[in-house]
């Protein structure tokens, strides 16, 4: 990939970076990550920033051993999808062994870097 | 007036490890056995459509219709589809659509891949393709871990356990034992899935489909083709159903539910005007074990939360109620990913005909049902298949 920016995903980790993150919503409540032109639930153009709640609450895990080499030297980590509000968020947990973590436990969102090629990446911390 | 739409050939390669082979050069094996089978030649094909997936990663080759095309001796205009693991049944779709809108009377439908001439490593990468390229893959999600976080939440509402997934793969091996086609023609036991290494929790190696290389093509005529030129054309494709979703698991409603899957189902029973009780014997896409269940699920053979026990229990095995995968399925078969679909139709087709090695196991069957997935199921097409009177 690229080190060009990706519009939206790109300003959406800055905004965890700077502790504001956002989510797009729809008008009739619904909420996508950016970048998002059109509200799939009402075909709306009407999108509107909103701030994600601080804190989010696991959904599925899985601890991955084989990884691609985007992530050879990370490998094995946990991959966790939480619920943050009217959106879900795919991350890696941190600060928690993988064999303690429970689907329904809430986490708190920021950035850190890959160990592999040094990019940024979404991780979870428990709440 | 709609054109029916028959099965006059069909090609597959035996699916594992050729390295060395080219992507056009199993592609043209396939194609030729298809020609054979349905006794036309290469210049009888008005169009070509051709499932691949990952060509410009593992051979550095894009614009593969035209190659196919020239690889099978076809001079017609021929294009490539893309829908990951779904590739070649979206090309035989379009296929079907060509010749019951009555733009083409006989075409030639297939896929490719090449996947083991790269690691592992670099295959996983390949692959993670079909999933969300900033939302997963940078989150570091790979197809094991995308389909671990579904089945890992599916325990968690339904229930269910590693041993039920084991059951799925034991099954299915022993299926593919004596398919001369299949990957892999070694039985297994249930404590091997479980005691194999971990690839992502709680998916060990045998809960996965390997990397293949392989190709399979079929022949598809116009009723009205096979009848003007004497072709056996005992199979008729009578329902087609594809669905799309969300690429990525985290902006769906349900983790463990293939909407995509449910959506395709019902437009291929309804295309077909059958129920689903009338399917007599199914291929659905277990690119993983949990695939098997989440597939059984959505397309309605079982409620939802039900089918992880399916096999275990004998429901779905070689001499159960209900067989699924006669092949082996992509975990024992194979799954070189632009030809399983493709695959799919070409065993479903045998096992209907009476000369699939495990056409004794469904001997009464006249209605087979082939699901196949793209992604986590962003992308599904399903087709019905029924043995007709000539």
């Amino acid at each position: 990939m690229s080190d060009a920016r990706h519009a939206g995903f790109d300003d959406f980790l800055d905004a965890v970076e700077d502790g504001e993150p956002y989510y797009l919503e729809g008008t009739e409540g619904d909420g996508y990550l950016p970048p998002r032109r059109i509200d799939p639930a009402t075909g709306s153009q009407e999108l509107s920033e909103e701030p994600l709640p601080e804190t989010g609450e696991v959904v599925t895990y899985t601890q991955t051993h084989v990884a691609s080499p985007e992530f050879a030297d990370d490998a094995p980590f946990v991959v966790v999808i939480a619920e943050f509000g009217p959106v879900k968020i795919t991350g890696q947990l941190r600060e928690q062994e993988a064999d303690d973590i429970e689907i329904g436990q809430e986490v708190e969102m920021g950035i850190e870097q890959t160990e592999t090629h040094d990019k940024r990446v979404l991780v979870f911390t428990p709440a | 007036m709609v054109n029916d739409v028959r099965i006059a050939g069909v090609g597959m390669t035996k699916f594992g490890a050729s390295p060395e082979r080219t992507s056009r050069d199993l592609f043209s094996q396939a194609a030729g056995e298809a020609f054979e089978d349905a006794d036309v030649e290469p210049g009888d094909i008005e169009e070509l459509y051709y499932g691949n997936f990952m060509g410009e990663f593992a051979e550095t080759q894009g614009h593969q219709g035209p190659l196919m095309a020239d690889a099978a001796g076809v001079d017609a205009p021929a294009t490539r589809v893309e829908s990951a693991c779904a590739s070649s049944s979206a090309a035989v779709r379009m296929g079907v659509d060509k010749i019951r809108s009555g733009q083409a009377d006989i075409v030639l439908v297939g896929g490719a891949e090449r996947m083991k001439n790269i690691s592992t490593a670099e295959g996983t990468e390949a692959l993670s393709a079909a999933a969300d390229a900033l939302w997963e893959i940078r989150a570091g999600v790979t197809f094991p871990g995308a389909y671990s976080l579904m089945a890992n939440r599916y325990f968690h509402e339904f229930g269910g356990t590693r041993e039920d997934l084991a059951h799925i793969a034991v099954k299915n091996h022993a299926n593919a034992v004596n398919n001369e086609l299949a990957q892999f023609n070694k039985a297994i036991e249930v404590e091997d899935v479980l005691e194999a290494p971990t690839v992502s929790a709680p998916f060990g190696l045998y809960d996965c489909s390997p990397m293949s290389d392989g190709a399979a093509a079929a022949v598809l005529v116009s009723d009205s083709f096979a009848e003007e030129h004497g072709l056996d054309t005992p199979v008729e494709i009578t329902g087609v159903g594809q669905g799309s979703d969300a690429l990525g698991l985290q902006d769906r409603a349900s983790i463990p539910r293939t909407p995509a899957a449910e959506e395709a189902g019902q437009m291929a029973f309804d295309d077909a005007g059958i129920d689903r009780s009338d399917v007599d014997v199914a291929e659905v896409h277990d690119c993983f074990t949990i695939a098997e269940a989440l597939a059984l699920e959505a397309l309605g053979f079982y409620e939802t939360g039900e089918a992880i026990s399916a096999a275990r229990d004998g429901e779905t095995t070689k001499d159960g109620e209900f067989p699924v995968n006669l092949s082996g399925g992509l975990k024992a078969k194979g799954h070189p990913v632009g030809a399983t679909g493709c695959a799919q139709i070409s065993e479903m087709t045998k096992l209907l005909r009476g000369d699939h090695v495990n056409s004794d196991a469904v001997s009464d069957a006249s209605v087979g049902l082939t699901h196949n997935a793209g992604g986590t199921v962003a992308s599904c097409v399903v087709h019905i298949l029924e043995e007709v009177d000539q």
